[in-house]
């Protein structure tokens, strides 16, 4: 098993009071899998993927392990990180696009990168080359500055970087969002191949879009206001998913085939609750149509079949 | 409605505008009463381009547009105004597309001092609450907030209804539910269905297909400036003939259809070629020739209502 996450739970500290924004996560992840996790603006997915590689100022550590092929990984302590991020543990960030030093050539920020980390840079600097030749960029490119490439070739340079030392676990945050659909699809099966050839071990993708997931995905997991809804094999998920929030959100995505004269999609009423003062109990229990006396209750993430967990009352009720 | 004729639109680029970045390249294609058009493209495509200029948010390089038999392509000061009354358009960003330090109220207030004089404060509170609940919003959770106490799903709801106040004909939306979420954004989108059915025309301006088929009539795919295919959206979605209309439905991630990994996909480098088909560089049909290299293919009717600009259809 590459990540195991226990109970995980992790606050951002504000004037008015703390966020609530990740609460009791706890998930495992296998050797090689690639795990979606998907859910809508503020339901904390990034903050998850965040909170495994870097707390920033605002954010609290509460409690929850997280342990990286047994070793427990100190999340809570920035410095002990320093020793795991990059190389065991590292990310592709949201508007990965900005991510680069404008001032620096290509070649030589990443030269300074791989010698921050106490590596021999000759050493790597082949590999690297050959990297950048899989991604269908030109070994020029580093001798450029990141302002002269394009949207696409710079995401791609990203990834290079991301993986070039091989990470035990990646997270990828919304990389495939601002792109225009035919980059969007090379550069996720750049990923699936990124995986393949063991450039990396597991991933987590952070999207809000889950049709991207259901493309490249093994499992996807979900998460309503800074909780576990369901994690699932990828099918599972899409074809037949058990808790309402899954359920509503999947019907609502337009397909091509569906016309609204034909048939019309509804979205879910209601909006998220803030988080500063999330409902007890389970959090998505006012917009659900199945809610009942015991969603007062957190619901606990049980395994209703082999690998697919959902945390609602309902579905625990139904598998007794 | 509208009738585009040979529309063109030149941006000056280049450090002293020496050079000229052909955005929008002799554009025809008109909009009927009561239709949803989907305007498709990628970054780049001109679609954003071709609704600020029927919006005459920027002017037309060359040609005419056509509202209603009358070319507005020119229209100022008084003439635009009274087109205001009748053509709107919401944005992508809801957020930056009103006053952020204004309540509701004074936002719509500000609707009626520029628009609709002569009207009773009582008789113009009605209307603006009849609009609210037409898009779905409870009045009384809108009015006397700030935007920001609203969600995005709400604000973009919210502007559509500053536009519905004037009693218009025609709406322009562009990229209106690409920063929602998935479970409001279909919201929006059956707001723009209702509003059709009471006879509101739409141009809606997307990137992403499958929204476009959802709510479209008829769809316009635009390539680099050019119109690449245009027809009945059943049509295009489900036969396309041009090899880019067939590249972009064979990228779009759907949760009812894997991939196919074979396809291979030559990406947008940031070029194209000039003086022939826009295409050409990235296009993988077999047949692809000289003539596609050096002569523009012309827009041509493969059926009736399809337009395909293919020299190998």
């Amino acid at each position: 098993m590459s990540l195991s996450v226990e109970n995980l739970t992790v606050y951002y500290q504000t004037l008015q009071g703390q966020v609530k924004a990740l609460e009791d996560a706890s998930f495992t992840l296998a050797d090689g899998e690639i795990m979606g996790l998907a859910g809508e603006s503020g339901c904390g997915k990034t903050t998850l993927g965040f909170s495994l590689i870097y707390l920033t100022d605002q954010m609290r550590y509460i409690k929850g392990k997280v342990r990286l092929n047994g070793k427990v990984v100190p999340i809570w302590d920035n410095r002990k990180m320093d020793k795991f991020r990059y190389q065991d543990i590292s990310i592709i960030p949201q508007y990965a696009m900005s991510a680069m030093n404008p001032t620096k050539k290509i070649g030589k920020m990443v030269k300074d990168l791989v010698q921050s980390r106490g590596l021999d840079y000759s050493e790597i600097e082949q590999e690297f080359i050959r990297r950048v030749r899989l991604v269908k960029l030109s070994e020029d490119i580093l001798k450029m500055y990141p302002i002269e490439l394009s949207g696409g070739m710079k995401q791609r340079m990203v990834m290079v970087i991301s993986t070039l030392l091989n990470p035990e676990l990646l997270i990828a945050d919304e990389i495939t969002s601002a792109l225009d659909v035919s980059t969007q699809k090379a550069i996720a099966e750049m990923l699936v191949d990124f995986r393949n050839r063991k450039f990396l071990n597991s991933m987590i993708v952070i999207t809000h879009d889950i049709s991207i997931l259901y493309q490249i995905a093994d499992s996807i997991m979900v998460m309503y206001a800074g909780q576990l809804s369901e994690k699932g094999p990828r099918d599972a998920i899409i074809n037949s998913p058990k808790h309402p929030y899954t359920k509503l959100l999947i019907s609502s995505l337009p397909k091509i085939g569906i016309k609204y004269q034909e048939e019309k999609l509804t979205g879910i009423p209601g909006k998220p609750p803030l988080l500063l003062k999330p409902p007890v109990g389970c959090r998505f229990r006012d917009r659900c149509p199945l809610s009942y006396s015991k969603c007062k209750e957190v619901p606990p993430f049980v395994e209703v079949e082999k690998g697919h967990f959902v945390g609602c009352w309902k579905a625990v009720e139904e598998n007794v | 409605m509208f009738k585009l004729e040979n529309v063109s639109k030149i941006f000056k680029v280049g450090t002293f505008g020496g050079k000229e970045l052909i955005a929008v390249d002799n554009i025809n294609f008109s909009i009927d009463d009561g239709e949803i058009i989907a305007l498709i493209g990628e970054s780049g495509s001109g679609k954003t381009t071709i609704g600020k200029m029927i919006l005459r948010l920027i002017d037309v390089s060359s040609g005419k547009i056509i509202f209603k038999g009358k070319d507005i392509s020119r229209y100022k000061n008084d003439k635009l105004k009274q087109y205001y009354r009748r053509v709107q358009g919401v944005f992508q960003d809801p957020f930056s597309s009103i006053n952020p330090i204004f309540k509701a109220d004074r936002i719509f207030e500000s609707v009626r001092e520029e628009f609709i004089s002569g009207i009773s404060k009582i008789e113009w509170n009605k209307k603006v609450e009849n609009t609210l609940l037409r898009v779905g919003l409870n009045p009384e959770h809108i009015l006397n907030k700030y935007p920001h106490q609203l969600s995005g799903g709400q604000l973009q709801r919210f502007l559509i209804a500053r536009a519905l106040l004037l009693n218009i004909e025609f709406l322009i939306a562009d990229e209106v539910i690409s920063m929602l979420d998935a479970s409001t954004r279909i919201d929006v989108l059956n707001l723009l269905g209702k509003l059709r059915e009471s006879g509101l025309s739409i141009l809606f301006i997307t990137h992403d297909l499958s929204l476009g088929y959802y709510i479209s009539d008829r769809s316009v795919i635009l390539y680099k400036g050019r119109i690449a295919e245009m027809g009945a959206t059943q049509k295009i979605y489900h036969h396309p003939m041009h090899p880019y209309t067939k590249m972009l439905l064979a990228s779009v991630p759907q949760i009812n259809q894997e991939w196919d990994r074979d396809v291979i996909l030559v990406e947008d480098g940031g070029q194209w070629n000039e003086g022939g088909c826009v295409y050409f560089d990235r296009c993988m049909n077999p047949e692809k020739d000289q003539q596609c290299e050096y002569q523009p293919p012309e827009l041509i009717e493969v059926e009736p209502g399809h337009f395909v600009s293919c020299w190998h259809i």
